[in-house]
């Protein structure tokens, strides 16, 4: 033990040398994110252009949590970017990140879309909506009724163990409890019109194609679709459906984040905190809203045209870290009914 | 080293031809570990040890116990996974098993219309990763696709909600999938057998009176057992470890379960405890299935192997073979292949060339050939300690390193980054202590540890097939160098390496697609910055657009094209 100490000691003189040289050199910043590279690149593009800082990245799948972990102190990671409060709350409990103290992110990400200890923020918010059938004579509708034997038959959704719908399982539980939402997803799961699995567009592509009428899916993806960015072919699945925001009874619309947050032995500290500040700058802000189609995390942000044609959208009102909590048994719930069976 | 490795080891498999009682092994290794021969066991030892090392990580993060897991696990999910996964497994295997085999016996027995293109073009597949067929299936028989759309327009019918074909997200749509995507690794075994093993035989068979039609089944395909066993175990274990295929077409394996334990719930200890279960289970099947051939004894005589002549079949008889070796590649290739061409064309008009797609594909070509080789030198040096002092402890040594290809490619990544990430942080600090220098992620940073996992994953392929090759090359070899004065080391390099660079090269070749294709591991433990072929295809994916990640996986079915249609080349000279 004795011996790790002054190991210690020479080894925060030789990190505190280099970070005094590596300072001296062009800022870096090194993030490691499940965000997929087209979506996050336009932002770090500008914030480089603007800033002159360099910014490297790793997109990962899956691990990211197990690698800067495995990593330690000798990891180059210094902002941690994924999607899911879930995911961000799991690194900050497995203790791979740091607080942020910072007046600016303060202001702009509103309390209920941060970590209370500041260990991370959301930079957008994404409704988990309702796609359907574009002459469907449908203008509203709860979560509760997904599980209505009206729809048997006529429902199209991604993998019951998707983050996605864990957090729409687990945001249902806190609303009306475990019981109750077995029944409500086993309901749910009757009425599929095919075996849950794909991704969200697939089920817009699956009401053009006629193996569904309504479905559940992220609102960014509506916007990708519908403005052309993902060709024409995705273009005519947008615009065969239309957007409907369902609400929790008496609640809102269930929202989920992408966010980020500091790690824990980030080398570049400095510059990490600038681009997280940068990400809720007016400019970053809008490049959420335009070139993602998302939801902007800071008050007066404008939405996307696209976007605001959905109608306003009323936030549900439970926090995330109560839909987070739930997350675990929201997935063996969709387990042990057989969701994606 | 010798003897601490065998006391240390558990029981070996009763899967070796010959037993030896205990006292003999201890004599035989106390000879061995005299004889020059030992520098290849100690070689096997490390080789055997750098692909437990992953499995051992995992074993560490098991142990940390995942607490009421199970319960729900036993409850919930392995009674459904486990059969589904058995009926995926059992389903794959009868198809790459006809398809591989009866396309075999076709190519090299017989004479038919296409014969000469066939024989390359039926590993063509092998160039496509299983998850990108997927892909192209699920689009192209969309109702919204081409293929239901030409059905529609021919019957008359305007829109999809009038008439649609069965979904392919399915088990059957899956089986059927995977099937015509793997049959290659049963066809090129088998083949290979038959090319070289079937001549004297089968023309022994029919001068004792085997009719032309009853060759097949009575003399090629016992003979072939071996070879068939090697290739549908290894298909097999692509389809157990297979994540995209099975994810797309919603079938929910084995491999799913710890996928979900792992990434939704962050249960990595749960889930590396479904793995290490599979892999127990995965080597339980493979030594039953030695055990069940114990007693056969499979003799070749290389000097007088010569290639069948292939009987001419008449024009209808021709024809109707040359029908069944198209379709698997139409199915496994053809199809998807130009789904991609297309697509890729219309991108590529609608967005234009991605500026960084010609280095993603430099960088992906330079870490499969650095991965293939060492995996070649690793698999060389298994293979040799086996011939130079064949017994139990080589042969446990064999089979221990081949376990990085019985598990999930996921898992293997995870079971790779703990104990390189701990030596990174190791190496880190003290250089950092002694030297003053910061080294940050030695190896993670510069690519050696996903070259490390590739090599775990892969090293089962040359293992494997240089010790066939070896097998071929008679003992007699071995002794008349060593009586000319030859050392273990000049026998090595003056015979083995020079006659079995067939075996090498199509091990090398068969490596280098796989670590192409491959993705978990590439995804997880990449530098910063660093983008291969697969990782840019998955990112796209991740969007939902996989049209926009159509030009680079037609890249990478182009370049895992070349060296399939080389390794055919090699399997038609392959008896010498």
């Amino acid at each position: 033990m004795k011996k790790s100490v002054s190991i210690r000691s020479v080894l925060l003189g030789g990190v505190m040398l280099l970070g005094g040289v590596a300072g001296a050199m062009a800022a870096e910043v090194n993030i490691y994110t499940t965000r997929e590279p087209g979506l996050i690149k336009p932002l770090l593009e500008a914030f480089t252009a603007s800033t002159g800082v360099k910014v490297n990245t790793v997109f990962l799948k899956d691990g990211l949590a197990e690698r800067v972990a495995s990593e330690g102190a000798s990891s180059p990671a210094d902002i941690l970017m994924t999607v899911d409060a879930g995911r961000l709350a799991d690194l900050a409990q497995k203790g791979l990140t740091q607080p942020v103290k910072s007046a600016v992110l303060d202001a702009a990400v509103p309390a209920a879309l941060r970590d209370p200890d500041n260990n991370w923020f959301a930079f957008s918010a994404r409704g988990r909506v309702l796609y359907a059938a574009k002459d469907l004579d449908l203008k509203a509708i709860r979560y509760e009724d997904l599980a209505d034997p009206k729809w048997k038959g006529k429902i199209c959704i991604r993998s019951g163990q998707h983050p996605y719908n864990t957090a729409l399982f687990a945001a249902y539980m806190a609303h009306h409890g475990p019981e109750a939402t077995k029944t409500w997803l086993t309901g749910l799961r009757n009425n599929l019109a095919r075996k849950a699995g794909g991704g969200d567009r697939e089920v817009a592509k699956d009401i053009l194609g006629g193996v569904c009428e309504i479905g559940i899916g992220n609102s960014y993806y509506v916007g990708l679709m519908r403005s052309g960015k993902g060709g024409p072919d995705q273009k005519t699945w947008g615009e065969a459906i239309k957007v409907i925001l369902p609400t929790f009874e008496n609640g809102g619309t269930q929202v989920n984040v992408s966010g980020a947050a500091l790690a824990r032995h980030a080398p570049n500290k400095e510059a990490a905190i600038r681009l997280m500040e940068y990400l809720v700058s007016d400019d970053a802000q809008k490049i959420y809203a335009e070139a993602n189609f998302e939801y902007p995390v800071k008050a007066g942000a404008k939405l996307d045209p696209i976007v605001a044609t959905f109608g306003e959208l009323k936030i549900d009102p439970i926090p995330l870290t109560e839909v987070v909590k739930r997350r675990k048994q929201a997935s063996q719930m969709a387990e042990e009914i057989g969701f994606d069976k | 080293m010798t003897d601490v490795l065998t006391r240390a080891a558990p029981p070996a498999p009763a899967s070796q031809a010959r037993l030896h009682s205990p006292m003999a092994l201890r004599l035989r290794l106390r000879r061995v570990a005299g004889a020059p021969g030992r520098i290849w066991i100690v070689g096997a030892a490390l080789t055997a040890l750098l692909v437990a090392i992953p499995a051992l990580a995992l074993v560490r993060e098991a142990a940390r116990g995942s607490a009421g897991l199970w319960p729900h696990l036993l409850a919930h999910v392995i009674p459904d996974a486990a059969l589904q996964t058995a009926i995926l497994l059992t389903g794959v295997g009868v198809m790459v098993t006809v398809l591989g085999c009866v396309t075999a016996w076709l190519v090299t027995a017989h004479e038919f219309p296409g014969r000469r293109i066939f024989e390359w073009a039926l590993l063509l597949p092998l160039a496509t990763p299983t998850y990108i067929v997927a892909y192209a299936y699920l689009d192209l028989l969309h109702p919204l696709g081409a293929v239901q759309g030409s059905i529609r327009w021919l019957l008359g019918y305007a829109s999809p909600r009038d008439f649609r074909l069965p979904d392919i997200r399915s088990m059957t749509g899956c089986i059927i999938l995977l099937g015509f995507v793997l049959y290659p690794y049963v066809y090129l075994t088998t083949r290979a057998m038959f090319l070289t093993q079937a001549a004297n035989l089968v023309e022994a068979s029919r001068t004792l009176g085997t009719r032309r039609g009853q060759v097949f089944w009575r003399v090629a395909l016992p003979l072939a057992r071996p070879a068939i066993a090697v290739g549908v175990s290894l298909a097999l274990m692509e389809t157990l470890n297979d994540i995209g295929a099975s994810e797309f077409l919603g079938v929910n394996t084995l491999t799913i379960s710890i996928y979900t334990t792992w990434v939704t719930r962050s249960d990595l200890a749960g889930a590396a405890q479904i793995a290490l279960v599979m892999l127990a289970f995965v080597l339980v099947l493979v030594m039953a299935e030695r055990h069940a051939r114990r007693r056969q004894r499979y003799w070749t005589s290389p000097q007088r192997a010569r290639s069948l002549a292939p009987g001419r079949l008449g024009t209808g008889a021709g024809l109707a073979a040359a029908a069944f070796c198209a379709l698997p590649v139409v199915v496994g290739f053809l199809a998807p292949a130009s789904y991609l061409a297309a697509e890729a064309w219309k991108r590529f008009r609608f967005a234009g060339l991605s500026a960084n797609i010609l280095t993603e594909a430099v960088t992906t070509v330079a870490l499969a050939a650095v991965a293939t080789l060492a995996t070649l030198a690793l698999g060389l040096v298994v293979a040799s300690a086996a011939r130079a002092a064949p017994g139990r402890l080589t042969a446990l040594l064999q089979r221990l390193s081949t376990i990085g290809y019985a598990m999930p490619g996921t898992v293997v990544a995870i079971g790779v980054l703990v104990p390189l990430a701990a030596l990174d942080r190791w190496i880190d600090q003290s250089a950092q202590t002694w030297l003053g220098v910061a080294t940050g992620l030695a190896l993670i940073g510069s690519g050696a540890a996903l070259c490390y996992a590739y090599t775990v994953r892969f090293l089962a392929i040359p293992t494997g097939s240089v010790d066939a090759g070896f097998s071929r090359i008679p003992r007699s070899l071995d002794h008349a160098a060593r009586s000319l004065g030859e050392n273990v080391t000049g026998v090595f390099r003056r015979v083995h390496l020079p006659l079995s660079t067939g075996a090498l090269a199509s091990a090398g070749l068969l490596v280098f697609v796989d670590c192409m294709k491959e993705l978990p591991a590439t995804l997880l433990l990449r530098p910063l910055n660093m983008e291969t072929l697969a990782t840019h295809l998955y990112g796209e994916a991740a969007r939902g657009s996989y049209e926009d990640a159509a030009l680079a996986a037609l890249l990478i079915v182009l370049v895992g094209m070349a060296p399939v249609i080389v390794l055919a080349r090699i399997g038609r000279r392959q008896p010498e």
